[in-house]
This record gives C-alpha cells, sequence and structure tokens, in this order.
C-alpha cells in the first residue's frame, strides 16, 4: 500500500465516519486545532482504523503525531512494520 | 404553592410522528402494531410489537450527538424537538433561561448487547467506540437532551418501569410548585428494537396474536391474550403558570394533581389496592371529588392480571358515577417507559379536541371490565378534568390528574 492509497483511505473516514470536512483535509493541518478531532473522536479513529488497516493505534506511538501529515507517516510506518 | 401548566407537547409514536398524525389516529382508532421477523428468528414467542419509524438525524445533530444517542435518545429528540417548538421554545431561549429536565427510560438493551458482542469479538474494550458508554446508561436520554438543548436546570432520568414518564410530570410539578425551577421537559422513552424486550417475552407476557396483529392489544376485553410492546418517545414541557402567562404561552392544560403508591407485595403482579392508592391520592392532591373526573385513561395493557385489578381499583374509586375509560393501549401497544408521558399526551389531545378515544378491540367485557363505563367507539365529548393510570413492575403506581386550558 503507497502513501497515495493510505491517503485516500484516512480522507475518507475522516470525512465518512468523523465527518470532518472535505477542504480541511491539508497535510499541514493540525488534527486537533484545524480537524476539531477531541479525545473522543480519537476513540472513534483508533476503532476505524482498526478496520480499514487491520492493526490497532497504540496511544504512546502517537504523542508527537499533531498533523495530518504526521498521522499518514505514522500509518505508513506502522503498515512498513508488519 | 405555584401553579402547573403543561405549554408544549411532541410525540414519535407507532400512531404518528407528530401531534397531528397522533390525534387523527386517536380519532379513528388506528392501530400501530406489527410483526417484526427479527423477533422470531431471535428465538421471541412473539413478533408483534409496535411499529415506529428512526428518525433520520443525519444533517440534524452532528456526529457526536449522534453517536452518543441511542434508539430510544433519538425518538426522544424528535418528541422533545416538536415539545420545544411546541412552547414557543428556542435554543437561545434554553441559553438564557434555567431550564430542567426529567425524563423516563428503563433501558437501553441494544447499546449494551452489542458492546458485549463487539467485546466477546475482539477482546479489546478501546474497540467499543466513544459513544458506547453514552448510549448504554439508563440516564442516556437526559444526558443526551441536556447537551443538546443546553438544559442547566434540574437533570435526571428518572426508572419506574411502566409508570416511568408519568412519574417525571408529577416530579416535574412539584419542582415547580415549590418555586424551584420555572420549566421542565418532562417525558418517556422506550427503546423497540428486538434485543430489549427478549426477557419480558419470556415471561409468556406477550399476545401471540400473529394472524390478527390490529386485534392483538384487547385491553379489558375477556379474549386478550397478553399485551404487545411498543414504544417511541413523548415530550411534555411543564411549565410555572405566571411564567408561561408572562411568555404569552399556549396552554393546554393544568396538573392538578399527582398521586403515587407503592403495592410492596409482588414483583409483577398489580395491585388493586395500591392503584387505588395512587388515584385517591391524586384526587386529594387536586381537591377534588371522583365526580369530578370526565375521563380515566386507563394503564391497561391487555394482560388478564393487570386490566383486572386495574378494573377493581377504577370501580371502587369510581364505580358510582360510572366515570367513562378507554386504555388507547389496544392502539399503541403498550409503551412501557414512554407509556405514562404519552398517555398525557394522548389525554391532552383527547381535551383539546374533545372525544374520548376509543378502547378498540373491546368485543367482550369480563367479570371485573363489565363494571366499567368503558368506552369502545370514538365519542365526541368535552372534557374538563381528566385523570391518567400508570403502573409498572415493583408495584410503582403513579395517577395525574389534568385541568383544561
Amino acid at each position: 500500500m503507497n502513501r497515495n492509497e493510505i491517503k485516500e483511505i484516512v480522507n475518507n473516514f475522516l470525512i465518512e465516519d468523523i465527518e470532518v470536512e472535505a477542504d480541511a483535509l491539508k497535510d499541514e493541518a493540525f488534527l486537533k486545532e484545524d480537524l476539531g478531532i477531541d479525545s473522543l473522536d480519537f476513540v472513534d479513529i483508533v476503532v476505524v482504523v482498526e478496520q480499514n488497516f487491520g492493526f490497532k493505534i497504540k496511544p504512546e506511538e502517537m504523542t508527537n503525531v499533531k498533523t495530518l501529515s504526521q498521522f499518514y507517516d505514522y500509518i505508513e510506518g506502522r503498515i512498513k512494520a508488519t | 404553592m405555584k401553579r402547573v401548566v403543561i405549554t408544549g407537547i411532541g410525540i414519535h409514536s407507532c400512531i404518528g410522528t407528530n401531534v397531528e398524525e397522533v390525534r387523527k389516529s386517536l380519532y379513528n382508532g388506528k392501530c400501530g402494531i406489527g410483526i417484526d421477523p427479527a423477533r422470531t428468528e431471535y428465538g421471541y414467542r412473539s413478533p408483534l410489537t409496535g411499529v415506529v419509524p428512526r428518525p433520520e438525524l443525519k444533517g440534524v445533530l452532528s456526529r457526536r450527538q449522534r453517536i452518543c444517542l441511542p434508539e430510544e435518545g433519538e425518538y426522544a429528540y424528535a418528541a422533545t424537538e416538536q415539545a420545544l417548538k411546541d412552547a414557543g421554545i428556542d435554543l437561545d431561549y434554553l441559553e438564557k433561561n434555567e431550564t430542567g429536565i426529567l425524563y423516563g427510560n428503563d433501558s437501553s438493551s441494544k447499546a449494551v448487547i452489542e458492546s458485549h458482542e463487539i467485546c466477546v469479538e475482539k477482546r479489546d474494550t478501546t474497540l467499543l467506540g466513544s459513544g458506547a458508554i453514552f448510549q448504554s446508561m439508563n440516564s442516556t436520554v437526559t444526558m443526551n437532551l441536556s447537551t443538546i438543548f443546553k438544559l442547566r436546570g434540574i437533570n435526571m432520568t428518572i426508572s419506574a418501569a411502566c409508570s416511568s414518564g408519568s412519574h417525571t410530570l408529577g416530579l416535574g410539578a412539584m419542582f415547580i410548585r415549590l418555586g424551584l425551577q420555572d420549566m421542565i421537559v418532562c417525558g418517556g422513552a422506550q427503546e423497540t428494537n428486538y434485543l430489549s424486550m427478549a426477557s419480558f417475552d419470556g415471561l409468556n407476557a406477550f399476545s401471540t396474536r400473529v394472524d390478527e396483529p390490529l386485534k392483538s392489544s384487547r385491553p379489558f376485553d375477556k379474549n386478550r391474550d397478553g399485551l404487545v410492546p411498543s414504544g417511541g418517545a413523548a415530550t411534555l414541557i411543564l411549565e410555572e403558570y405566571e411564567h408561561a402567562v408572562k411568555r404569552g404561552a399556549p396552554i393546554y392544560a393544568e396538573i392538578l394533581g399527582y398521586g403515587f403508591s407503592s403495592n410492596g407485595v409482588h414483583i409483577s403482579q398489580p395491585s388493586d389496592h395500591g392503584s387505588a392508592v395512587a388515584m385517591e391520592r391524586a384526587l386529594a392532591d387536586a381537591n377534588l371529588k371522583p365526580v369530578d373526573i370526565d375521563y380515566i385513561n386507563a394503564h391497561a395493557t391487555s394482560t388478564v392480571i393487570g386490566d383486572g385489578y386495574e378494573a377493581m381499583a377504577i370501580d371502587r374509586v369510581f364505580g358510582a358515577q360510572k366515570t367513562p375509560v378507554s386504555s388507547t393501549k389496544g392502539m399503541t401497544g403498550h409503551e412501557c417507559w414512554m407509556a405514562g408521558a404519552s398517555e398525557i399526551v394522548y389525554t391532552l389531545l383527547m381535551m383539546k379536541h374533545s372525544f374520548i378515544a376509543p378502547n378498540i378491540n373491546l368485543e367482550e367485557p369480563d367479570d371485573m371490565s363489565k363494571n366499567l363505563n368503558i368506552i369502545v367507539k370514538t365519542l365526541d365529548k368535552n372534557l374538563d378534568i381528566c385523570l391518567s393510570n400508570s403502573f409498572g413492575f415493583g408495584g410503582t403506581n403513579s395517577a395525574l390528574i389534568l385541568k383544561k386550558f
């Protein structure tokens, strides 16, 4: 799975499941401040990541994930590691 | 003591999803009962249920608001949105004026069972999602509606089995009488999914008249074979009288009396004594005599024992003047946690439009019900003061008396 495919899947569930505005999905967007993703939304992101990519997000690995680009990086890294 | 009036009503039920639809159904004796094949597949004795459409809330509520709402919460939102609008209340008003909520609910089975199923499959609670806890708690309706509608007054759920909705109105009236609140959102909600009623079905309490769903719920009829579960939600806006007048709000009725009692005997069997105590207490609270009551909306659910004990109690208190009685559950089925609130909405509609809704499917009274003046065909009649009964498992009883404005 290449980065573009990852971006497409992530963007799709952010729009469909988390109901983030499509126009807001820019690489440099901050998950919390720009996309409005709060701690409860993040609980749902754990669920949709497991459904879409087959692995569970480890909260301690997400501490430095602030922007959408960093989130793609994290997903990409987890896929490559498996 | 302050006076308490009802200034808004809303309903989402199997006989209509707004007040006007429900008024027509009540007047025409229209039944909302049907078959749910999923119940048969799941192992129910009876697939009969009130058929309640799910409100479409996408585009109405945010994702966060929607994923915290269970089925009964959706119904309660729909009914409350109608009731507030009816009372002339908007979100701006609610942000500026302290308003409370007391709502009846006594289960949220689907949310609990679905969470269990995910855990059994995944063995991981973090995959339940963020809405599960807020959907699963008994207080789900009040916690959701209070945040959606920005309510900042008294905020709690009343769980009192099938009299939950009625007690919310009685308790709400007490808060307002004492001057503690000017306005309270009251009501009752009941889930209708197949997961919610399995254990009740297991008591052999439900009608199995599957070949005639529209005739399956037969309150007071000798040939009844059980109740039919149903649900939805009903909301009523309770308001302090002077407050309502100052706002220029439409007033449906005044709550004159609230009577309660507990049988203290059997967990499922009702009691004529406890039922009579609740009615007599409501009369005393209203400073009225039995002869003052124009109509009784009975709790009668279409079970032999329940209908029988209520008939005995009504006959004991109101027998001398043969007060007109009907149970609307022949049309609605038993709306359980919602019933005590929805039946106040039904009674208010009868009072406003001057008719008594029929006790449908009563073809042959039994030894108890033959003593009552049960209205089997729609009767056009002016109604000034009415009483509504609600009784629940554990022997919790509530009776409310309303006076038309």
